[in-house]
């Protein structure tokens, strides 16, 4: 990777054109953008790398001075803890996963369900001010949850939503259909109308158009979309912990955080149940890595 | 087989913008009838009232004998060609032709006879068995015209095409639209920007500019009496020359003082126009007889003839279209003359033909 001054000096003037101190200063800056990116890469994984590590060491190797980095005895006690109480019941940790998956899980179809049909709605038909809708609908999204989470507090203890996961659904969801109708706009923009066009020709209604010509063209679309969705509700933190309370309802965010803050912080369970918390989100992400990073490419629509 | 009556039609979108303001069209049976106007001059939106992919805000529309205004597109017994051919993606081309036709309930022994017979025409035997992302623009095309055909309708609308081929392709499909047109004598209505295809393809063309029809013509009338300012600056390239005139000792005088023969009938005290195609001035030597001094501003050498933009003193340049042999320098003085039958004259106010 390192290069020498002599080394690309020596390579210039020999069939290149580029001016020889041009030549090196493009090196130079290349080798300088590895190091920076290898100094952000440290520096992001490795809280990262050090919560795998203290999820499968001991608690006395967790607590060692100095830190030991690989010389430590490996256990999987943690992660049973995290899904097993001391009784060998159901832990409170593992019934919170099972609560996040449901919350996070039906909100995100549930945001899709309302939002596809809108983003197509929005992207195909003249609607009155349909630009005024649309930055309403974005508004939404200006401010930061926790403005809102008092009224939505007072609000929910009204119609008896405390403490539920209904309530955490809904709320999710609310924040997601926006999401899910600005994304699906720009997939449902991509999408010729002509097919439905052509489809209504061959007799078919518009609805039938839609879901049989224009549905499954938007299918990874709708993937990139509900996984984003879905990380956002699965990662929610502020509302959950306002809004739940007792350990059959909460999510596995404030339960998480939860841990921290007795007498003694089990740091290997802390560690754990990050781990087995962030692993759906990483599965997940790398299933529709390619939509995530390149949206839809049709190949059979010639513009 | 049938005609197309469009009458009083009128489209407005809820967001309050009038796509079409008033649009009345009676297309004869078995005509090939080209639309053509600038984007957004109401032209697709009058197609798509026709398919039926939109519902007109008022108006009638009788496709034959038969009101369709409250029928649904496939029963209006039309087929449809889009600028983006519209060929369904995960469909072979052989299925995208049967599609409308298994969509009706054909048995299939006469689908799959239509369809040859439709492959037969469009000679798309070799493509049968692609789909639609392993075929060029063109072919693209080909079969989308043939998914169209296989039908059999009382009607073909063609929306833009052509468009998004290249200059070539684009040629010699005009010239298989025409014939195939010819050849079923299916009426055809053609939506069109570019006016050499609608010149080229239309029995009769109709210009339409925000949501009117200008003029309806064949395309020698729309090309020698343009009836408007509109159609005489959109029809023709170079486009038609106006010069504005005076009436003055039963001539017509530019204020250069270009002559003209002018029409009978002109209204007098007001202020008028002439359209004056390129091909009927003439670039000469200085000082010949009828003409006007001149300066040639530049030329145009496009090999089979010269487009000399020329300055007469008189307003605007002129255009004047010259065969390949006549030759001027940039800049060379020159005389400038009328040499063609009387111009069509314009009204300045209105913007209409008078004369």
């Amino acid at each position: 990777m390192a290069v020498s001054v002599g080394e690309a000096v020596s390579a210039g003037p020999a069939g290149d054109r580029t001016p020889p101190a041009r030549r090196f200063g493009g090196r130079g800056r290349s080798v300088l953008e590895v190091v920076l990116l290898a100094v952000l890469a440290v520096v992001m994984l490795f809280p990262a790398l050090w919560m795998i590590e203290t999820s499968i060491k001991e608690n006395r190797d967790v607590y060692a001075i100095p830190a030991k980095f690989f010389d430590f005895t490996v256990t999987m006690d943690h992660f049973r803890d995290v899904f097993v109480a001391s009784g060998g019941t159901r832990s409170a940790l593992s019934v919170s996963f099972l609560n996040s998956v449901v919350v996070a899980g039906v909100s995100t179809v549930l945001a899709t369900v309302l939002g596809v049909p809108a983003a197509w709605a929005y992207s195909r038909f003249a609607v009155r001010a349909k630009k005024d809708q649309l930055f309403f609908i974005l508004s939404t999204r200006f401010m930061p949850p926790v403005v809102v989470v008092i009224p939505i507090f007072l609000m929910y203890r009204q119609v008896g939503l405390i403490d539920t996961k209904l309530g955490l659904i809904l709320i999710y969801a609310a924040f997601n259909v926006p999401f899910t109708i600005w994304m699906m706009k720009g997939f449902v923009d991509e999408v010729p109308a002509e097919y439905e066009d052509a489809a209504m020709l061959d007799g078919y209604t518009r609805l039938q158009a839609f879901w049989k010509f224009t549905l499954p063209l938007l299918l990874p679309g709708i993937a990139a979309t509900a996984v984003f969705a879905l990380i956002f509700s699965w990662n929610e933190f502020v509302f959950a912990i306002f809004l739940t309370s007792s350990d059959t309802v909460r999510t596995a965010p404030p339960a998480i955080a939860g841990l921290i803050g007795g007498t003694t912080v089990d740091w290997g369970l802390v560690a754990a149940a990050s781990v087995v918390f962030a692993l759906p989100v990483l599965v997940f992400a790398y299933l529709v890595r390619r939509h995530l990073v390149a949206g839809v490419t049709l190949g059979a629509v010639r513009r | 087989m049938a005609g197309i009556e469009v009458s009083a039609l009128h489209k407005r979108y809820p967001d309050g913008t009038v796509a079409v303001d008033h649009v009345d069209l009676s297309i004869g049976d078995g005509e090939l009838f080209v639309m053509l106007g600038p984007s957004g001059c109401g032209k697709t939106t009058t197609l798509r009232a026709i398919a039926g992919l939109e519902r007109q805000t008022s108006g009638d529309i009788r496709i034959g004998d038969t009101l369709v205004n409250d029928l649904p597109p496939a029963e209006r017994d039309i087929a449809m060609v889009f600028q983006f051919y519209a060929l369904y993606p995960h469909l072979r081309t052989r299925d995208n032709l049967a599609f409308p036709l298994r969509a009706e309930g054909l048995p299939k022994a006469q689908v799959r006879e239509r369809v040859e017979e439709a492959a037969r025409l469009m000679r798309l035997g070799p493509l049968l068995d692609r789909r639609p992302h392993r075929l060029s623009g063109g072919e693209q095309q080909r079969v989308a015209l043939a998914r169209a055909l296989v039908r059999r309708p009382r009607a073909f609308l063609m929306d833009e095409p052509l468009t998004n081929l290249d200059a070539e392709l684009r040629a010699d499909m005009r010239t298989e639209i025409k014939h195939l047109q010819g050849e079923l004598g299916t009426t055809m209505v053609y939506v069109t920007h570019d006016q050499v295809e609608a010149m080229s393809l239309g029995h009769r063309i109709a210009i339409l500019n925000k949501g009117r029809v200008e003029q309806i013509g064949t395309p020698l009338e729309v090309y020698d009496r343009p009836a408007s300012l509109f159609c005489a600056a959109f029809i023709g390239s170079p486009p038609m020359n106006l010069i504005e005139v005076e009436v003055a000792e039963g001539r017509l005088r530019g204020h250069s003082g270009l002559e003209l023969t002018p029409p009978p009938g002109l209204p007098r005290d007001r202020r008028l126009v002439a359209g004056v195609r390129p091909e009927a001035l003439e670039v000469t030597e200085p000082g010949a007889q009828g003409s006007v001094p001149a300066r040639v501003v530049s030329a145009e050498w496009l090999g089979d003839e010269v487009i000399y933009v020329v300055d007469h003193g008189g307003g605007r340049d002129l255009r004047v279209r010259m065969p390949p042999t006549v030759r001027f320098a940039a800049d060379a003085p020159v005389g400038l003359r009328h040499t063609g039958a009387t111009p069509a004259v314009y009204d300045v106010s209105t913007e209409e033909l008078v004369a």
